[in-house]
């Protein structure tokens, strides 16, 4: 089970989505994925993309800017 | 009811299921404008869509056309008046009007410019992504004879169809956006 980071920072609507949705796709069930934003819009987008492709979040943290979140793919 | 009734019975609702959830995964649009606002707006709905695992559907017709010119498009073996066309629209990303404060052209370049000063990706490349990562984009085979808009005159990677293609398409989408 592989871990990759995605730095998505400097990075506006719909490329963090998109970036993070190449890699996971490219990925193998249970490969983890970890991805950084700093793009406002980017917690909403996330929640929705999980909820809708359901892939599991095993969290979400935020410090300054910054928005990271863990994925599984499923 | 006998045990191959129910049995059948299960199939069948396990066919109209698959029905049911593959519907589920489609996006049709409608890029009938040439405005390069607009067409952002099409664009970043589609890659979003497809990050999102949906099939997405394009049908680009009218002026919708410019956004998917080669810029190389010519007027040579077209008649007078689809030359004209030719002339004075359009051709590819680089040149769409915005429908606000377009200011003869100047607007688009003031928006190009404070777009890229926010890493925000370009229509072209929005473009791109979206025909390399499986968007269909479906070309009004109509509006494109009205304007002697010939195949090799857009861009690559694209099929051709009338009304039925939309609508077939659709029907089988629970978003169907105009744009």
């Amino acid at each position: 089970m592989a871990k990759t980071t995605l730095n998505l920072r400097g990075l506006s609507c719909p490329m963090p989505i998109m970036k993070l949705a190449a890699a996971v796709k490219k990925g193998a069930s249970g490969d983890v994925f970890e991805a950084i934003s700093d793009d406002a819009g980017f917690e909403p987008d996330i929640l929705a993309w999980v909820k809708e492709t359901g892939h599991p979040m095993n969290g979400l943290t935020k410090a300054g800017k910054d928005i990271t979140v863990t994925i599984t793919k499923k | 009811m006998t045990t191959d009734a129910v049995q059948e019975k299960i199939k069948e609702l396990e066919a109209r299921l698959e029905k049911v959830e593959a519907n589920r995964s489609n996006l049709t649009m409608v890029l009938f404008s040439g405005d390069f606002d607009k067409a952002m707006a099409a664009f970043i709905i589609a890659n979003g869509a497809l990050a999102m695992g949906k099939e997405v559907t394009i049908f680009v017709t009218f002026w919708g056309l410019d956004v998917i010119k080669k810029p190389s498009m010519t007027g040579a073996g077209k008649s007078f008046l689809e030359k004209m066309v030719t002339m004075m629209r359009p051709k590819g990303t680089a040149n769409l009007p915005t429908s606000k404060m377009n200011f003869g052209g100047i607007g688009p370049k003031l928006f190009h410019y404070m777009m890229g000063k926010k890493n925000i990706a370009s229509l072209q490349t929005l473009v791109d992504t979206s025909i390399e990562f499986g968007v269909k984009i479906v070309a009004c085979q109509m509006s494109m004879d009205v304007m002697g808009i010939k195949r090799e005159d857009l861009v690559d990677g694209i099929e051709f169809g009338g009304v039925a293609a939309f609508l077939g398409s659709s029907f089988n989408s629970t978003t169907s956006l105009f744009i």
